[in-house]
């Protein structure tokens, strides 16, 4: 299969799972009815107003995570780098358990979560910067510590949070698409990131050969990094704030399409969007109708889906540390 | 005589404390083929590096066709100088054909894709190292030898005037050695290119190059002509080793006692 076939059939596994979504639920859906916009008053809200801008949703966090993923694995030339790695989403974790304990939610709870994952980008570029050296590994063991800091201060926010809010927190943290604001904003993110990162991807393609070797090949290795650092930071920071950290789509996703083939960035990087877009719908329509009417995060589908899926690559290929 | 290829003037690298060389003043002119040697931690790398503009220099500067090459755009000086790694460590997937044509990122523009004649050129670099028919191979399946060769297969498909090469040679087994040593110093001598690299065989050096550069610590070093510089008494200054003179079929070969 060549990389263009691959991509051919992402793009179609995108509007079939929407479709999917759209149909899957409490409420049974005749789709032609819909269509012709003759189907009853409370399908067409249900689908509509619910379902539709929560799929919607769910393919920017999706998209936004796969690249963000895909970003990452390169800047730290690791193969096991996820969008959390460097510590964004305990930043935004932070913030937002200690939203959820102020009793705030919505567009507040948001933008503070958004706020923290910020803060802890700038807290980890400023720590792993120092004295001017910025190599991958002091890159990668700043924002490990980071990471594991904000999962102290977690742990000591759950131990301390009284027993109502703690379901609200545990569905924030597992990742969850239930309260997403309306989806026009992710969506365009997600968009922005993936058009602001086309023009660099034949550079990643030589980055994530090494930096001298980048270098040898005409890449400016410093301002790519930065770019690199920054573009996938404020993608993770968009999707933990609209979605909570969902995880494994970061990790799984660019990992799945390079074994589909999809090794050239210029590929990769689209078919992310789309494959990360898709499967989050897909395990959000899941996440939803499993166990319906109760709703489960959709971090803990990804997670079951994703560490099977993740063991499987691992021991296929022998990924190389 | 034309610009150099590549100048050093009053090039002094330290690295750890430690000075590699100190005030080097050299020419490399195209149709030249020059050999670093050294014994191992002289600093041969750092050295090289410091030549490719991977590294600021302690003093002195180092100019490419004339021009001070911290002041070019990496993509300029990729275009005319092309560098060998030591060691590639290869963290992601891709196949031959595709590291191949990396060689080309420095002569495409941002949103250009390589042309059938960039995969020409690839293919054909392929080809003069002995990997032709692999183009479709995943990279961690070829063995130490094949990647190497690979490496230099991206390197000539890169197509630089000047080659900067970290110890050519590693992983390669003698016949290998001979062939891509050949393929390498023929396109000096066709061309109007230079070459400059990392070898531990001073017999590989004395058959395949025409100036030499010895680094023997402390900032030490001498370089010039072949002839003047590989002699018996400065390799055994070199490796700190006793050597035997033999008469060969190309010159004197030098056996270690």
């Amino acid at each position: 299969m060549t990389p263009r076939i691959t991509l051919g059939l992402l793009l179609l596994l995108a509007p079939a799972s929407l479709l999917l979504a759209l149909v899957s639920g409490s409420i049974d859906i005749d789709l032609w009815a819909l269509l012709s916009h003759s189907a009853e008053p409370l399908a067409q809200t249900v689908v509509f107003e619910l379902r539709l801008p929560r799929a919607l949703a769910a393919f920017a966090v999706g998209g936004m995570l796969a690249l963000a993923g895909a970003l990452m694995q390169v800047l730290l030339r690791n193969p096991l780098a996820d969008p959390y790695i460097l510590g964004i989403s305990g930043g935004a974790a932070v913030a937002a358990l200690l939203s959820l304990l102020a009793g705030l939610s919505g567009l507040l709870l948001a933008g503070n979560a958004f706020i923290g994952a910020l803060a802890s980008m700038l807290l980890v570029f400023g720590l792993a910067h120092g004295r001017g050296t910025w190599t991958a590994t002091r890159l990668i063991l700043t924002g490990v510590i980071v990471a594991a800091g904000w999962g102290a201060l977690i742990g000591l926010i759950l131990a301390l949070a009284p027993e109502r809010g703690l379901h609200g927190m545990l569905f924030w943290l597992m990742g969850d698409l239930s309260h997403t604001p309306p989806p026009l904003w992710g969506l365009l993110a997600c968009g922005l990131g993936l058009l602001l990162c086309l023009p660099l991807a034949r550079d990643l393609n030589v980055l994530a050969r090494g930096e001298l070797a980048a270098s040898a090949l005409g890449v400016a290795v410093p301002r790519l990094r930065l770019l690199l650092y920054f573009i996938a930071s404020l993608l993770t920071a968009g999707a933990v704030t609209i979605a909570g950290s969902i995880g494994f789509v970061g990790l799984v996703i660019p990992h799945l399409l390079r074994l589909l083939g999809l090794h050239d960035h210029r590929h990769l990087l689209p078919g992310c969007v789309l494959a990360g877009g898709s499967l989050l719908m897909l395990a959000d329509t899941l996440a939803r109708t499993v166990v319906a009417p109760q709703q489960l995060p959709v971090g803990v589908i990804t997670a079951l889906l994703g560490v099977p899926l993740f063991l499987y690559l691992l021991n296929r290929r022998g990924i190389r540390l | 005589m034309s610009t150099p290829l590549l100048t050093a003037c009053g090039l002094t690298v330290e690295i750890g404390g430690k000075q590699v060389c100190s005030d080097l003043n050299l020419d490399i002119h195209a149709g030249q083929c020059w050999a670093l040697l050294g014994t191992n931690g002289i600093g041969k790398t750092t050295l090289l590096h410091t030549l490719a503009g991977l590294r600021t220099p302690t003093a002195g500067q180092i100019l490419l066709n004339g021009l001070a090459i911290d002041t070019l755009p990496r993509r300029q000086v990729a275009r005319q100088m092309g560098l060998l790694l030591q060691e590639e460590g290869d963290a992601f997937p891709g196949t031959v054909l595709e590291t191949a044509l990396s060689g080309r990122h420095p002569h495409l523009g941002r949103w250009q894709w390589e042309s059938a004649a960039d995969i020409a050129l690839a293919e054909q670099a392929l080809a003069q190292v002995g990997l032709a028919g692999l183009e479709t191979r995943q990279i961690n399946t070829l063995s130490g030898g094949e990647r190497r060769r690979l490496s230099v297969a991206t390197l000539l498909t890169q197509d630089p005037r000047l080659f900067l090469l970290d110890e050519p040679t590693n992983h390669l087994d003698p016949h290998q050695q001979i062939t891509l040593l050949e393929q390498l110093t023929s396109q000096v001598q066709e061309e109007t290119r230079g070459l400059l690299m990392i070898l531990h065989d001073v017999n590989l050096a004395s058959r395949f190059c025409d100036h030499a550069l010895l680094l023997f610590g402390e900032g030490e070093s001498l370089y010039g002509p072949l002839s003047r510089v590989l002699r018996a008494k400065n390799i055994e200054r070199l490796y700190s080793h006793p050597v035997i003179e033999l008469d060969g079929p190309r010159g004197p070969i030098y056996l270690p006692q």
